[in-house]
């Protein structure tokens, strides 16, 4: 994490207003490649207005965010998401009645290159890449142990393993960066520390930058390099798990005085 | 043997109404709208292989395919310009916008063709194939019509299942916003899903006209409501429910009107209606929507 390197995410002074209320303000955050950082704070603080800032669900207001040095102040959703930003949700937003393999395979959807005609009439090109996004999606299934699963209907899954494919699924769009938000709400100790496991091999394995949202600190203390806190829509801390812990201001925002 | 013969007239009519039901339950699926206009657009195709056929001479494929054209580019304009700025809209100004281009279209197309009716010229010929030592009849359009609309029904549920834009479309259907955000650009799907719908509906439009010849500027109205109704009867945004909504409620029709009244035909097609969702409120093969909170 030397500073001299450009971070994978750059975001300056960034804010947004609805209506009158201002959301999130004077937001800064840098996060490096093959880096876990997290993202905290009580409930409203604006953990969430960030990521949909960040994926441009939310258009900001202000300030700059940059992606691997580029601004993206004119990009879309789906530029951001080529760009290399993926997501997961808060509530599970999977395909639900789709299979689990398919809910991958739209991830991969940009990566096809066969058109309609070659598609319908089966051509060899058609057939190539189908086998190709299969086996693919077949690989990420097993890293996320969900192989066994493929041709189930989405929803059907137990709890643990929708939170499980919508990480392959944000996997499948070969993010540089990954966000997730809340990735171990309701889950119980025992998965969630399965969970911790799989977010630090994602990061091996991908060599990608993880930015997450959580409100279990056993996760966030556990395997996050940095934190920063978000308190009323303001940055109020960053530091290291040690720093934060030891913090009066975040202690305080915590607990009250 | 004279109920066979009605059963495949209703089928055959029952054909046309599904693939016109074929269109506006994809746009309902993806788009979450009830596309008014769509019996409009099918007569738009309608005029437009009727002025190919009559007034150029092409031949009937050449005229179908141009019909198809037509259609799906209207239908991916229409798209632009009346609906893409209503994305964010509450349902009831896209239904009530939806509303508005079907008359636009039918006053339009009485502007430029007129209102008197016009004939439509015979695409297949009187032939027809004779089972039972000539007692059951049935005429090569009625065997074209079913064949045209069980091909579409094939290609569409191959299309939808087995290519990627298909499978983007149902990833729409399900949650645009996480469909965006897994890279998908809604925009184009919708517009897709808009020109297949249209494109099909010319279809359904030369066969409805080579069967009653009779062209006239509202001629999509009521074939138009009669599919939204096979739509809803089958369950709207559902694929094998619209074809089976659009045969069941051609055989209803036909049967009504051979069995107990040809006034009554229509009041009996929507009794049926109205019944089926009194007991199955999601139509016949819809699905049940449930929201997790």
């Amino acid at each position: 994490m030397s500073e001299n390197k450009i971070p994978v995410l750059e975001v300056i002074d960034l804010g947004i207003d609805f209506g009158g209320l201002t959301a999130v303000n004077d937001f800064n955050l840098k996060v490096y490649n093959n880096e876990i950082v997290g993202l905290i704070g009580p409930n409203g603080a604006g953990k969430t207005t960030v990521f949909n800032m960040l994926t441009k669900v939310y258009q900001p207001s202000r300030g700059t965010i940059k992606f691997c040095g580029q601004d993206t102040a004119r990009m879309s959703v789906v530029e951001m998401n080529k760009a290399g930003i993926a997501r997961t949700f808060q509530n599970i937003r999977l395909f639900s009645n789709m299979s689990v393999i398919d809910n991958v395979k739209i991830g991969m959807n940009n990566q096809i290159t066969y058109n309609n005609v070659e598609a319908v009439l089966r051509l060899p090109k058609y057939r190539e890449q189908e086998a190709k996004v299969t086996e693919e999606a077949m690989e990420l299934l097993r890293i996320f142990g969900l192989d066994k699963d493929a041709d189930l209907i989405a929803g059907n899954l137990p709890y643990g393993a929708q939170r499980r494919l919508e990480i392959a699924r944000a996997m499948a769009t070969k993010p540089k960066l990954l966000l997730l938000d809340e990735p171990a709400a309701g889950m119980n100790p025992q998965e969630t520390a399965d969970l911790m496991d799989m977010i630090r091999f994602v990061r091996d394995h991908f060599h990608i930058a993880i930015l997450l949202i959580e409100h279990d600190m056993k996760l966030v203390m556990g395997i996050c390099e940095r934190i920063s806190v978000l308190n009323y829509g303001m940055l109020l801390a960053e530091g290291t798990p040690a720093e934060i812990q030891a913090n009066p201001q975040v202690i305080k925002a915590y607990l009250g005085e | 043997m004279a109920f066979l013969s009605y059963l495949i007239n209703g089928l055959s009519l029952g054909s046309v109404y599904a693939i016109i039901a074929l269109g506006y339950t994809m746009v309902y699926g993806i788009a979450k709208m009830l596309n008014f206009a769509h019996g409009d657009i099918m007569m738009v195709g309608a005029f437009v292989a009727f002025f190919a056929l009559n007034s150029f001479g092409l031949p009937v494929i050449v005229s179908v395919v141009l019909s198809m054209l037509a259609t799906t580019v209207l239908g991916v304009v229409i798209e632009r310009l009346a609906y893409k700025p209503l994305r964010q809209a509450t349902s009831l100004s896209v239904l009530i916008t939806a509303i508005g281009v079907s008359y636009f279209l039918q006053n339009g197309a009485q502007l430029l063709w007129s209102s008197s009716t016009k004939v439509f010229p015979s695409i297949i010929g009187n032939g027809s194939l004779k089972l039972f030592g000539g007692q059951l009849q049935i005429s090569y359009l009625t065997l074209v019509t079913i064949f045209v609309c069980v091909a579409v029904m094939v290609c569409l549920t191959l299309f939808i299942n087995k290519t990627k834009t298909g499978m983007a479309m149902r990833a729409c259907s399900e949650d645009k916003g996480a469909a965006t955000l897994m890279g998908i650009n809604v925009n184009s799907i919708i517009s897709i899903t808009f020109a297949i719908g249209s494109g099909i509906a010319a279809l359904a439009a030369v066969l409805l006209c080579a069967t009653y010849p009779t062209l006239s500027p509202t001629l999509g109205s009521m074939p138009g409501i009669k599919a939204f109704t096979a739509a809803v009867f089958g369950g709207i945004g559902s694929i094998p429910g619209a074809f089976l909504g659009g045969l069941l409620l051609g055989v209803i029709e036909i049967l009504s009107k051979a069995y107990v009244s040809t006034q009554l035909s229509d009041a009996i097609v929507f009794a049926v209606l109205i019944i089926v969702l009194l007991i199955k409120p999601t139509g016949l093969l819809g699905k049940k929507l449930s929201e997790k909170v």
